[in-house]
């Protein structure tokens, strides 16, 4: 079975990000770029996968800019076998990424597709589920667990108040979640021998989607400040400023 | 203009967030449906006829709806959605796996988790795990809305609505259902709990969170955890308050022992009054605390239990 993995490039998680003066964006220059956490859990699914010899091949795409490369030759060194880069300097919305995928998707015909359940700089949790729309297929959100057994796949999920285990038809959308798996770093010999893979670039034009916006974002600011309060000294005076002031016990 | 909310429930109660989505939709028009697709649920379609401002409920009972699967559920909603301007559902696992499928059917664009309406094509919502707040502006011939429900005050319950019966029974065969494994807790819900009582990583384990729990027990409260705790193997992630996790706003959020990575601030720090209690004097948790304690916590825990 191939299983095909999206990832995305995006700004370190551990960097905080600040918004622009001219309220137009956030400002992204000279900031570290990594790898979505959310993806770097697909990719590890996708390559235990390999490794139990349920996938024969895994798939990396990435639809971003020339230096989202790099984010592919990541998931390349960490055990993927080839990437595909769908170049554009377009910032594209999930609904784009998702057609973007579908393409990528009939080309490929993988029996599995794992995403992650959100990116970490847009916030919006849907290509995973805009791709099984528009691919007719079923889907596993905010998965914590993935059996696949022959002509289906178990799939475990973060819900609300616990969990839930769905079994799905091959093929399939499956997207991650934290408790899946604790990514592997990737050794040098292995970030060496990942040079020398597959990588091969598309546009979506070539794909024949078109990813303009369909949103406009008017303005970006930053939240509201939360003030500091007071330090207290003890249990007692805590319990003292929380029924007198706050009121709230 | 009409707008469609899509109930929340497990087919025996509506779950209190469809209240804060129902305000979400008449912030932006006053023709408020409300769908409730489930099995043998008509308890949760009588409740949610009381929801103010209401005006009709479209309930569609089938096995294929009863575990919300959204395969089964956004094909429905290609049915019956079909004259509404505006989709809405509450950010929460169920909202977030169903609602993409649905744009992504009607080749419409999603806005995730709105914290406010500035019009009814302009929404308000958090970027970035909540270091910027992005106005946006959609051209869509149907918006397709997540709301965050702890930025709406909830609508109360004088309604009247009237329940209208579909019968559409559409299972697509893509998915089934297999298990649910739910947490019996007598303690209220994270989400809308009127107090939190959450670890970090300085909890130090999964077993020292029953000092936290016996508090939560005495305060009638929710316990919660820092992605932090979660990553650390202490607690299962349902319990994880932050940007990746649930987002709360309680009158009194107690942290404890949680350092304050921004993406744990993103979900809580709507929250009325915060404490936190960590032994670190430098954690950033302090610079957004109401009330700080630097403090051992495994002192500080039980002898506000013993306070309070």
């Amino acid at each position: 079975m191939k299983v095909l993995v999206s990832v995305k490039r995006v700004v370190d998680y551990n960097v905080k990000v600040r918004v622009n003066a001219d309220n137009s964006g956030v400002d992204l220059s000279n900031a570290k770029m990594s790898m979505n956490p959310f993806c770097e859990i697909a990719v590890e699914e996708a390559i235990r996968l390999k490794e139990k010899g349920i996938a024969n091949e895994v798939v990396v795409v990435s639809v971003g800019p020339k230096a989202a490369q790099d984010t592919l030759r990541t998931a390349l060194a960490l055990g993927a076998d080839r990437g595909i880069l769908v170049e554009t300097e377009e910032q594209v919305e999930s609904l784009g990424v998702a057609k973007v995928l579908q393409k990528v998707v009939q080309e490929e015909q993988p029996g599995l597709v794992i995403l992650g359940k959100q990116a970490i700089d847009s916030d919006n949790n849907q290509t995973g589920q805009m791709l099984a729309a528009l691919t007719g297929m079923g889907q596993g959100t905010f998965a914590s667990e993935v059996l696949v057994d022959g002509e289906s796949v178990a799939v475990t999920r973060e819900i609300d108040g616990g969990l839930q285990t769905v079994s799905l038809k091959l093929p399939a959308i499956v997207t991650t979640d934290l408790r899946l798996n604790e990514p592997r770093y990737a050794s040098l010999p292995n970030i060496m021998k990942a040079k020398k893979k597959p990588l091969e670039t598309k546009t979506p034009e070539s794909l024949g989607v078109d990813v303009k916006p369909r949103v406009k974002v008017l303005k970006v600011e930053a939240p509201e400040a939360r003030k500091a309060g007071v330090q207290v000294n003890s249990v007692a005076e805590l319990v003292g400023k929380l029924k007198a002031e706050a009121g709230v016990i | 203009m009409s707008i469609l909310v899509i109930a929340e429930h497990n087919n025996v109660e509506l779950k209190d967030a469809t209240r804060n989505v129902v305000a979400a939709a008449q912030a932006i028009g006053a023709e408020v449906d409300v769908l409730v697709a489930g099995f043998s649920c008509s308890d949760v379609a009588e409740a949610a006829a009381k929801l103010t401002g209401v005006r009709n409920i479209i309930l569609a009972e089938s096995k294929a709806y009863e575990h919300q699967l959204a395969e089964n559920i956004s094909a429905l909603l290609l049915e019956v959605a079909k004259d509404y301007s505006h989709i809405l559902a509450a950010s929460s696992t169920m909202g977030k796996n169903l609602l993409p499928r649905v744009a992504a059917a009607l080749d419409v664009a999603q806005i995730s988790d709105i914290i406010s309406v500035e019009s009814p094509d302009t929404f308000k919502r958090p970027i970035y795990a909540g270091n910027a707040i992005a106005t946006v502006q959609s051209a869509e011939p149907v918006n397709v809305i997540t709301v965050r429900t702890t930025a709406f005050d909830a609508v109360s319950t004088t309604g009247a609505a009237q329940i209208i019966k579909v019968f559409n029974d559409i299972d697509c065969g893509l998915s089934a259902f297999v298990s649910d494994q739910l947490v019996e807790s007598e303690r209220p819900e994270l989400g809308s709990a009127n107090i939190v009582v959450s670890g970090g990583r300085g909890m130090g384990s999964g077993e020292n969170f029953s000092i936290l729990e016996s508090l939560a027990d005495k305060m009638g409260a929710a316990v919660g955890a820092s992605r932090a705790a979660v990553d650390s193997g202490f607690v299962p992630n349902d319990m994880q308050v932050g940007q990746t996790g649930k987002i709360v706003a309680p009158d009194l959020y107690i942290a404890a022992g949680i350092s304050g990575a921004i993406q744990h601030l993103a979900g809580m720090k709507d929250s009325k009054y915060i404490v936190a209690i960590n032994n670190d004097p430098e954690a950033p948790i302090f610079q957004v605390a109401d009330f700080g304690l630097v403090a051992d916590l495994f002192e500080a825990i039980p002898e506000l239990e013993a306070a309070v």
